[in-house]
């Protein structure tokens, strides 16, 4: 049972071609499976567009939805909407000038974006970090996977109902972004981290606030937990909602919370451990159902694991230096800037030219960040800039999955499922 | 320069010298990884057998590159992983700039089918066999490749057609 002939239904006004091209991809979708009868004589066939203007898309996010009654028989999703080709900028920029878009690729952990193209820059050129930059870095990483992972909890139980729990979310997120205020002097798009290092050292104001925020936040958790376990509504509309199994989320290339409830443990901290994830011990939570329930499950769980690798962190940072001390390599601190000519000359060549490191190299490094695995492929020409950096992006690859575990769950389960893969746009577009 | 290849790497390398040493061009190692250059056009039987044979059963990326030379102008670089050992490989082919059409690896891995969108988006590459050989981010009205080295950064004038800003006006 399927439309015939969508397009001439429809008059686009914009990109004729471009919606053409998405109906007609609509319509060949599962045309193997032959219609039994071919008339609709209730008339309960539609073709919905969802978004990209649509509060629980999460971001710019259209769904091209088949109906059949509340049964969804066929999706396509359309992206691109916030598509401004940051590997082209990157091309023509500096490594480190690249490092503010990455901020706006996942904006709701701008943190880790950071940390994941200074880590590949780091291989690609061969960097030695300082240790506590290393642990400031994965503080603020975890940190920064909490205030993700604290939007997902709110959207995604707003998504399924219960407004209240967002204000929640947010106050917790709001201690955060203090923090982060203190820690790099941003709120929101960070760029704290730096090729070589972080730009400056946590203030005794900023450990004290991270230190409390840590303290405080599992008894929150707790109380999340108490109100949603067992709660009759939200197990209602989450269990058996959206399911990935394990063979097809490992075929689909799923990543992250989504793979790891679908019950196989990959975490990047864990496969190739960097930073000095090695040293600390954590675990991964894993879950074998796959559906909206067990990812809830994983990232909760994720939250107070990030609790216990901060907790370490404190414990084990060492104090020294915050950027490597090689002046081709990193930029010179404030202090030698303005207090000495080499200095001055440092802080000019690494804004003008940047690191450089050898031609035709090139690297591939993955960090865990809140959505899955983050990577950035460098290719290196020997100059300023990168001859091609490629961003594979978990959101990207989390919504090639939403659009295959759509078809056959009710209209009504799209926004929780959507809020449940929690995809970002900023990402998934690049 | 030697190579310092672990057990599945090595395993890999033996694999393809033996079963495909017509197809297999190039071992090099940058930065921890391993690259295998192949030829591009036996690349769906290559990769079903690493799939098979070694265990990679995850794609986590397709790289497409643009190396502005005259001969073998793009690249595409797929990125495996072993779920067993944990260690990933990185398959290159290289195509030709008049016509870059290459096999999809949809039946391999379906995770390839938006990866492969993104590279024919940004460069042209074409998937032969694709089911949506669509583009993913550009609509399709656009006509550019914008990721090819020609491509201008600030965008060629007039090729999107834009909304019109001021509705009440025709």
């Amino acid at each position: 049972m399927k439309l015939k002939d969508i397009n001439s239904k429809v008059d686009p006004k914009f990109f004729k071609e471009h919606q053409r091209g998405i109906y007609q991809s609509l319509e060949d979708k599962h045309t193997t499976v032959e219609d039994i009868d071919s008339e609709d004589p209730l008339n309960s066939k539609m073709i919905l567009n969802m978004g990209p203007q649509h509060p629980a898309t999460h971001g710019v996010l259209r769904l091209i939805l088949q109906l059949r009654g509340e049964l969804i028989e066929k999706t396509k999703i359309d992206i691109g909407y916030l598509h401004r080709g940051v590997e082209k900028i990157a091309e023509n920029k500096t490594y480190q000038e690249f490092m503010p878009y990455t901020d706006r690729m996942d904006y709701l952990s701008p943190y880790s974006n950071n940390v994941a193209l200074c880590l590949a820059v780091e291989k690609l050129a061969d960097v030695e970090v300082p240790e506590r930059a290393q642990y400031i870095r994965m503080i603020c990483c975890e940190l920064a996977r909490i205030s993700s992972h604290l939007l997902w909890l709110g959207t995604m139980v707003m998504d399924a109902g219960a407004i209240s729990f967002f204000i929640w979310t947010f106050r917790e997120r709001e201690k955060i972004y203090d923090i982060f205020d203190e820690v790099a002097g941003h709120r929101f798009t960070v760029s704290h981290s730096r090729i070589g290092g972080v730009a400056n050292d946590f203030t005794d104001d900023a450990v004290a606030r991270i230190k409390e925020f840590v303290e405080k936040f599992p008894q929150e958790l707790k109380d999340w937990h108490g109100l949603l376990d067992r709660n009759r509504i939200f197990i209602d509309r989450n269990k058996d909602v959206g399911i990935v199994e394990t063979e097809r989320a490992l075929d689909l290339g799923a990543t992250g919370p989504v793979l790891r409830a679908a019950g196989f443990g990959v975490d990047q901290r864990i496969v190739k451990p960097y930073l000095k994830y090695d040293e600390i011990d954590f675990e991964v939570p894993t879950r074998m159902e796959g559906d909206n329930l067990a990812r809830y499950f994983v990232r909760m769980e994720e939250m107070a694991e990030s609790i216990k690798i901060i907790n370490q962190c404190f414990d084990k940072m060492p104090k020294g230096p915050i950027r490597a001390n090689n002046a081709k390599q990193a930029y010179p601190s404030k202090d030698e800037v303005y207090y000495s000519m080499e200095g001055m000359i440092h802080d000019f060549m690494m804004t003008d030219t940047g690191i450089c490191p050898p031609a035709g190299k090139e690297v591939y490094h993955a960090v865990e960040s809140p959505k899955g695995e983050l990577g950035y492929f460098i290719q290196s020409d020997g100059t300023g800039h990168p001859w091609r950096l490629k961003v594979n992006a978990p959101s990207f690859r989390n919504l090639q999955v939403l659009e295959n575990i759509l078809d056959g769950e009710m209209v009504a389960d799209t926004v929780v499922i959507i809020g449940g893969l929690d995809p970002v746009l900023g990402e998934a577009d690049k | 320069m030697s190579l310092e290849l672990n057990k599945t790497e090595q395993a890999v390398v033996d694999g393809l010298s033996s079963d495909y040493s017509e197809d297999l061009i190039e071992v090099y190692q940058s930065c921890e990884h391993t690259y295998i250059r192949v030829e591009a056009n036996n690349i769906v039987d290559i990769l079903t057998y690493l799939k098979k044979k070694h265990h990679f059963i995850f794609l986590c990326d397709i790289v497409g590159t643009d190396r502005y030379t005259s001969d073998e102008r793009f690249e595409l670089i797929y990125n495996i992983m072993n779920l067993r050992t944990q260690d990933r490989i990185f398959v290159k082919i290289r195509l030709e700039e008049e016509n870059p059409v290459v096999k999809t690896a949809t039946s391999v891995w379906k995770a390839a089918g938006w990866l492969e969108r993104e590279a024919y988006d940004m460069f042209g590459i074409r998937f032969e066999g694709h089911p949506d050989h669509r583009r993913i981010f550009m609509p399709e009205d656009f006509e550019y490749f914008p990721l090819r080295k020609e491509f201008p950064l600030l965008g060629i004038p007039g090729s999107i057609e834009l909304p019109n800003t001021t509705p009440d006006t025709e």
